[in-house]
């Protein structure tokens, strides 16, 4: 164990449990990596993503110092879109999960504060999402709202907010027992006001769990729609769409496809890391009472 | 002049086994600068009563009579008042400190919110008041302290915290409920002492089963029963002259008396006994006991008992 300091919140607590943990930490530092990819893509990208060069085409990654990493059918710089694609793939996920957890969290925490009716109604609406398969769901949602990155978000956050109600609901039916939530009321605090200032501190580590693993499933999901042709279109460099469309020169091109398909196992597969070992470190039932 | 009357306070819970009649009947009145205590066993119903008065019941609870505390009747003002009242005009100190303090908000917000949920203090101004109370409740280098989090306090320390945020808006009526619970015999007594300092100009209700924290800290007792008030009286005469044989079993069972148990359990809050509520335990018990219920008797000033033989 490391020797923790005296007046560490949980928040210092966890950042040191992440270090001792070697499969979050890799998770970590491999999210950190391609966030500061994607943020730096102007910088290092070597072409502009999709300026298209037809006597470029098929260039095989390694072949030309121009294109580090070849370049697809319509002679675009692969190595360039991955990258640009890491922003589109980070923001469709960071904007999804983020929305998500508002409305989820603030759902699940009214629904198991207030109980009764209210509770039956959000919960049933929770059932009744997950009674679909989410990908189907989210397929048939993105089609009414027609194509575009926008309505894939819709429909991916149509379907992400019920794990982070669900989640927060839980945690508050056995918080809104706790003492100090009637310690508070009996010093005249507001419905409100413990729900957001005694409740929510609370409720935020397995929160964090359930986004950071959100976070996977929305990419994926995100990269799934778009290979479909409901997400980026063209020429969005994003790497569901580039998957899809290196797709039909797999024998001639298959880097057109393992590139793209290797990026989005790679940030996937960090965030699961990250979100497994953060799912150890702050379950409670690890955390040792002193 | 009293602060705080209850007057026929009924306090049900319905369930489907049927009614719980946690509180049942209670009157009594508490003065100001006057520390009152309620003595009781377990589940005899003297933390309802608390919880009553503060209104903090459960909505299913049922609840009748008056508790009348500043000129109105508590039980009738609107929600929006009760929260004023909670924490400005009455406080109160919980039992259990250690499960009482949020574990994720360090110590000094905790009070300094407790601070501005009635008063328009700007953030640092009810910290520094907060650092104030931590002070007062004689917490150690009060100012680091403030920053920590519960869990870096001991049992004695957090309830110095409950005590603190019951005291921070300056109340003129505490409800004490159990306060010494779980606390080791030294930190017992600071504990009481502490209390006994800062409720001097103020009156209390205090909870609890424990006679001698009630003997240090309390003007008068009363003894509850099933519900009921069974005797109520200056503490020196509840000592000295104790009349309802249920008093008289309860001093009994002090470890210094000889640790005499009173024969049988507490009846259920749902069914009880006809007549006197403690008669099938009692060893003075005649055919009346047994068909009516007796009635309060002041058997000399001030001396409240509820038997046929006192």
């Amino acid at each position: 164990m490391m020797q923790h300091d005296k007046h560490d919140s949980w928040v210092t607590n966890t950042v040191a449990r992440v270090r001792e943990s070697r499969s979050a930490m890799l998770g970590l530092a491999t999210v950190v990596s391609l966030v500061l990819l994607a943020i730096f893509a102007p910088q290092l990208s070597p072409n502009d993503p999709t300026e298209v060069c037809l006597g470029d085409r098929l260039i095989s990654p390694f072949k030309e110092s121009k294109y580090p990493l070849g370049t697809d059918h319509l002679g675009r710089c692969v190595l360039s879109r991955l990258l640009y694609g890491a922003r589109v793939s980070l923001a469709v996920g960071i904007t999804v999960v983020g929305v998500s957890t508002a409305i989820g969290v603030a759902l699940g925490v009214v629904s198991g504060y207030y109980g009764g009716i209210l509770d039956s109604a959000i919960m049933r609406l929770v059932d009744a999402t997950l009674s679909f398969p989410s990908i189907f769901l989210a397929v048939v949602i993105a089609g009414m709202l027609g194509r575009g990155l926008a309505s894939v978000m819709i429909a991916l956050v149509a379907v992400e907010w019920t794990s982070y109600a669900r989640v927060s609901r839980g945690s508050v039916l056995s918080l809104k027992e706790k003492e100090f939530v009637e310690s508070a009321r009996s010093l005249g605090a507001r419905d409100s006001h413990i729900m957001t200032r005694h409740i929510l501190p609370n409720i935020i580590a397995p929160v964090i769990v359930v986004a950071t693993i959100g976070m996977a499933y929305v990419i994926l999901a995100a990269a799934a729609l778009s290979f479909l042709g409901f997400g980026a279109q063209p020429p969005t460099p994003e790497w569901g769409a580039m998957l899809n469309a290196g797709r039909v020169y797999m024998r001639t091109a298959p880097y057109l496809t393992i590139l793209p398909g290797f990026a989005i196992m790679l940030l996937v597969l960090a965030f699961n890391l990250l979100g497994d070992g953060l799912r150890d470190i702050l379950d409670p039932r690890r955390v040792v009472v002193e | 002049m009293s602060s705080l009357e209850i007057i026929d306070l009924k306090t049900h819970f319905p369930t489907p086994d049927g009614h719980v009649r946690a509180v049942d009947t209670i009157t009594l009145s508490i003065m100001e600068n006057e520390t009152f205590g309620v003595i009781g066993e377990t589940g005899c119903g003297k933390t309802v009563l608390g919880l009553s008065v503060m209104r903090l019941l459960p909505p299913t609870a049922t609840i009748a009579g008056k508790i009348r505390y500043a000129g109105r009747n508590l039980l009738e003002v609107s929600e929006a008042e009760m929260r004023r009242v909670r924490g400005e005009e009455i406080a109160m100190i919980l039992q259990n400190p250690t499960t009482s303090l949020n574990p994720v908000i360090r110590v000094g917000e905790q009070i300094a919110e407790a601070i501005r949920l009635h008063q328009g203090l700007n953030k640092r101004d009810a910290k520094k008041k907060a650092v104030e109370m931590l002070d007062a409740v004689k917490i150690p280098s009060p100012a680091e302290r403030a920053n920590e989090y519960p869990h870096e306090f001991s049992g004695g320390m957090k309830q110095r915290v409950m005590i603190a945020m019951g005291l921070a808006c300056d109340p003129a009526l505490i409800i004490a409920d159990e306060p010494t619970k779980g606390l080791d015999v030294t930190i017992k007594a600071q504990i009481v002492e502490l209390i006994q300092k800062v409720t001097e100009k103020k009156a209390m209700l205090l909870i609890t089963h424990d006679l001698g924290v009630a003997r240090e800290l309390c003007d008068r007792i009363a003894l509850m029963y099933a519900g009921e008030l069974v005797e109520y009286a200056q503490i020196k005469e509840i000592f000295e002259n104790p009349l309802h044989p249920y008093t008289r079993g309860f001093l009994g069972s002090l470890p210094d008396q000889g640790l005499v148990p009173i024969p049988g359990i507490s009846p259920s809050l749902i069914e009880l006994p006809d007549g006197c509520r403690f008669h099938p335990r009692c060893k003075y018990t005649t055919d009346v006991c047994k068909q009516k219920h007796p009635e309060m008797i002041e058997v000399a000033e001030g001396h409240f008992v509820r038997c046929f033989h006192a």
